[in-house]
């Protein structure tokens, strides 16, 4: 029987298969690293070669610069590619656009490294796909029960009233770069807010990366202002740093807005001196962890950067094997 | 009770008074009777639940989940309330989700206000697998009475005024006369019936306040023989109503606390209103603030607590005197009035506060600094009032003044920090600090001496939550031991206001008010104050 340790190790570079001589989502330069998706705590430039989606080596470019490897290696979800023994295939973690699962197999054995993911419905990139494994490796960013995501579309509902309610007010939603606006701006075209939604600098090099893989996103405009009520009344997405920074300024009596799976918990939100705080998260709740567990049943769950404490309990009660990886390097906020 | 937990929500996070007039205004507009009328008691703090205690939804949540998973919930929330309403398990079975009705605010309270206690747990259970999460929080924070929205009655009056597009001093007119669910009111505002009657005697007067005295600017500005000076007395501020008969003992925001102190509001004789301060007195002497502490500590107390820890009003100002306002009068003239007051009335258990003479601003800082025997000793400093101030509502600048004593001073050692609750409860902000202790051997030790969770900005928190979690050495659920060595470790500043012997703590020592007032990055932890100091301190500082 083929021990897992023997497939894949915590290191301080990160997740790292011996046999197959590579490293998942390196925080440091390697010579070959395999990347789940392009948040830059898990896609870092300098490694000699990379082999992720074609969509993540495209944001990894357009963060970086093309030279952000040595040697990119493209794949497409359900392709496999062999390495040293090791058949390496990439499925659809439904996080971010080109978010992928990377399936290991060894010697009988099956490992999931399913980075972060999310397994509701998200119109800007392709849903999870379960695949049965040994080995399930997973995030536990909200590894707490009190981490229960509502329904997105009653968000967005929140948000539109509160923008009928104070149309004198610039409604500032602090979003990250890279998913959490796009989605954010599809669900709104969803509830049927068809009106020009105004962005941050930050956002529109991956807006326009996104409208180029086929996520339309509608009316788009900068936030340059030339007067200061410019934008009342007006949707703005911008960074969540640059809501608390001098470029808030030129908005008139600015409404922050910061949609997070952090919100759910109200002293986050205080904490941000966020007005409105919109939970609508780009990762697994708990609910969808434990589900995920439970319909995988695998014979080991690994768990990395999060709040592991009460899913090792839920485990235990639950007859589930599963330990703890001390990997460093990983944000504990969602997104970056 | 949808809209209901949507308002508290968007209140709770809305600091801008003309925002959450806006929220408030159109939640009244939108909302029918008699659902906006319990609305707006809950708000106003006119409504509380006898049988529901935070016992009832321990207990709760205690029989749907296991306890190690609530227990760090809890711990990572930091409030009941809200983590019992994110975490609640609704019971799952045959149409448990769509049987069940959200519950409407008028039926929680009517439901209620008639429960027996050993009923409340099986409501609470249904209504809570009934809400959605944000209906559960409004739901436990209104069981619990501790809303804590940021309204004040004084804004809901203003968002009722806009309502009806009237003035607000003419609902605070009648507002105590006015009972939840308020139909009456809101026909009024609406225009649809005639303006309700006005206040029944014996109710709240809006208290006055003082600003800070900024010693740098303020003494040089002023002319001391236009103020009067009194002792700043360490009990609570009141207002002792009675008027026609009715008689009530109101904390300094409105509160009625006339039950935790029926001795007091008995011996209320007169017939006027008196601003003054609760304190606990014996044989005519004041005792420590912890002492009052006992008392306020229970809602209703025993007539032990009562002879032990006798309580007793001491009168700052006079507001009303029979039926004659005052409250538009210079102080000086309330002053002279209220002198004769208190000796007519020979109450037991009142007394005045005297003034404290003096001739200039230097002489009265000398007297500051090192008040005289006796009383004086136990006051948190000195209030200054123009001799010519009417008696205003609010805290307006100028008229009045609070000079408080200079807080002492010590370095201490971070050892142990704990994470904050409510706003902060992901970060490291409640302190423990200690200092030096020399043993028998001679070997010095850090003893911890006092805990201290505010007095730094939102950057200080910052930098210190992350001195704390590089340099952790043990974890005891959500206290972390820090670094603490002669060589390593962070010294703070830390100012209190008194010191007390202690049997509870393991230094022998308690202090009033710790808090940080300065973060030494720079001092060695060895540099840091030895235990022998702060008791030199206690001998210095003799009480009573």
């Amino acid at each position: 029987m083929t021990r897992p340790e023997e497939l894949l190790r915590p290191t301080p570079n990160g997740l790292h298969c011996a046999p197959g001589d590579f490293t998942i989502d390196p925080v440091r330069p390697v010579p070959r690293a395999v990347i789940t998706h392009g948040h830059g705590d898990h896609a870092r430039p300098g490694h000699s070669a990379v082999l992720a989606t074609r969509e993540t080596l495209a944001i990894m470019a357009a963060r970086y610069g093309e030279g952000f490897t040595g040697a990119a290696q493209p794949v497409r979800y359900g392709e496999t590619s062999s390495h040293n023994g090791v058949e390496v295939t990439l499925m659809p973690a439904g996080h971010v656009l080109g978010s992928a699962q990377i399936v290991l197999r060894w010697r009988g054995l099956t490992a999931v490294v399913s980075g972060d993911y999310k397994r509701r419905r998200d119109p800007t990139c392709a849903a999870f796909e379960p695949v049965p494994c040994d080995v399930f490796v997973s995030e536990a960013t909200f590894g707490l029960p009190v981490f229960r995501h509502p329904d997105d579309a009653g968000e967005i509902a929140k948000l539109l009233k509160s923008v009928a309610q104070f149309p004198e007010r610039a409604h500032l939603v602090g979003a990250y770069a890279l998913g959490k606006a796009q989605r954010l701006i599809c669900l709104l075209r969803e509830a049927g807010y068809d009106r020009t939604i105004f962005v941050h600098g930050a956002l529109a090099t991956l807006n326009a990366l996104y409208e180029a893989h086929g996520v339309q996103l509608g009316p788009l405009a900068p936030a340059t202002a030339e007067t200061r009520d410019a934008f009342a009344g007006e949707i703005v997405l911008a960074p969540p740093d640059a809501l608390a920074d001098r470029w808030s300024r030129r908005f008139a009596d600015p409404l922050p807005v910061f949609a997070s799976g952090w919100m759910r918990v109200r002293a986050r939100a205080r904490q941000r001196q966020v007005e409105l705080p919109l939970v609508i998260s780009d990762h697994a709740d708990w609910d969808e962890l434990t589900q995920t567990f439970r319909e995988l049943h695998p014979e080991q769950v690994w768990l990395t950067h999060g709040e592991d404490q009460a899913l090792l309990r839920w485990a235990s009660l639950d007859g589930i094997t599963a330990r703890t990886l001390s990997l460093v390097g990983y944000s504990e906020e969602e997104g970056e | 009770m949808r809209a209901f937990s949507r308002l508290l929500d968007r209140l709770a996070f809305t600091p801008a008074r003309n925002s959450k007039l806006t929220l408030l205004r159109d939640y009244l507009r939108q909302t029918p009777d008699p659902e906006r009328g319990w609305a707006l008691a809950a708000l106003t703090g006119a409504l509380g639940f006898d049988v529901a205690k935070p016992a009832a939804i321990r207990k709760a949540i205690e029989s749907r989940m296991d306890a190690q998973l609530f227990a760090l919930s809890y711990d990572y929330v930091g409030d009941l309330a809200e983590t019992v309403a994110l975490v609640w398990p609704k019971k799952t079975g045959t149409n448990a989700e769509t049987d069940r009705v959200e519950p409407q605010l008028s039926e929680v309270v009517d439901t209620l206000q008639s429960a027996l206690r050993h009923d409340v747990q099986r409501l609470l259970e249904d209504w809570l697998d009934a809400l959605d999460t944000d209906g559960r929080w409004a739901l436990l924070k209104l069981l619990t009475g501790a809303l804590r929205v940021g309204v004040s009655a004084r804004l809901a009056k203003q968002a009722l005024a806009t309502l009806g597009e009237v003035d607000v001093a003419e609902i605070e007119e009648i507002w105590h006369a006015q009972h939840p669910p308020y139909e009456d009111l809101f026909a009024w505002l609406e225009g649809r019936s005639g303006k309700p009657t006005r206040a029944a005697p014996g109710h709240f007067r809006p208290v006055m306040l003082a600003q800070a005295l900024d010693e740098s600017s303020d003494l040089a500005k002023y002319d001391a023989r236009d103020f009067a000076a009194e002792w700043k007395w360490d009990g609570i501020r009141i207002q002792a109503v009675s008027e026609g008969g009715v008689k009530h003992l109101f904390s300094r925001t409105g509160d009625e606390i006339s039950h935790s102190f029926p001795d007091v509001t008995a011996a209320l004789n007169f017939e006027g209103v008196i601003d003054g301060e609760l304190l606990v007195v014996r044989n005519g002497a004041i005792a420590p603030f912890s002492d009052l502490q006992q008392r306020l500590n229970r809602k209703r107390p025993d007539a032990k607590a009562i002879a032990k820890f006798p309580a007793a009003i001491r009168a700052y100002d006079l507001l009303l005197a029979g039926k004659s306002d005052l409250r538009t009068l210079p102080f000086r003239e309330r002053r002279t009035r209220l002198e004769s007051f208190v000796a007519r009335a020979k109450a037991p258990g009142l007394d005045l506060s005297p003034l404290v003479p003096f001739d200039n601003w230097p002489a009265l800082a000398a007297l500051r600094a090192n008040p005289p025997a006796g009383d004086a000793r136990l006051a948190e400093g000195l209030m200054l009032k123009r001799w010519d101030s009417i008696y205003e509502s609010g805290r307006p600048k100028g008229p009045w003044f609070k000079w408080k004593r200079d807080p002492h001073l010590i370095d201490g050692v971070l050892m142990y920090a704990q994470r904050g609750h409510g706003k902060r409860s992901s970060y490291y902000s409640d302190y423990t600090f200690g200092v030096w202790r020399e043993d028998a051997s001679g070997e010095r030790t850090l003893t911890p001496v006092g805990k201290a969770y505010f007095g730094f900005t939102d950057e200080e928190l910052k930098a210190l939550d992350k001195f704390v979690r590089d340099n952790t050495t043990e974890r005891f659920g959500p206290v972390r031991a820090v670094r603490a060595e002669g060589d390593f470790g962070l010294v703070l500043e830390i100012a209190f206001e008194g010191l007390q012997r202690s049997t509870r703590h393991k230094s022998g020592v308690a202090m009033r008010f710790p808090r940080i007032s300065r973060i030494r990055w720079d001092k060695p932890a060895r540099e840091a104050d030895e235990l022998a100091t702060l008791e030199r301190m206690l001998d210095a500082r003799s009480y009573g």
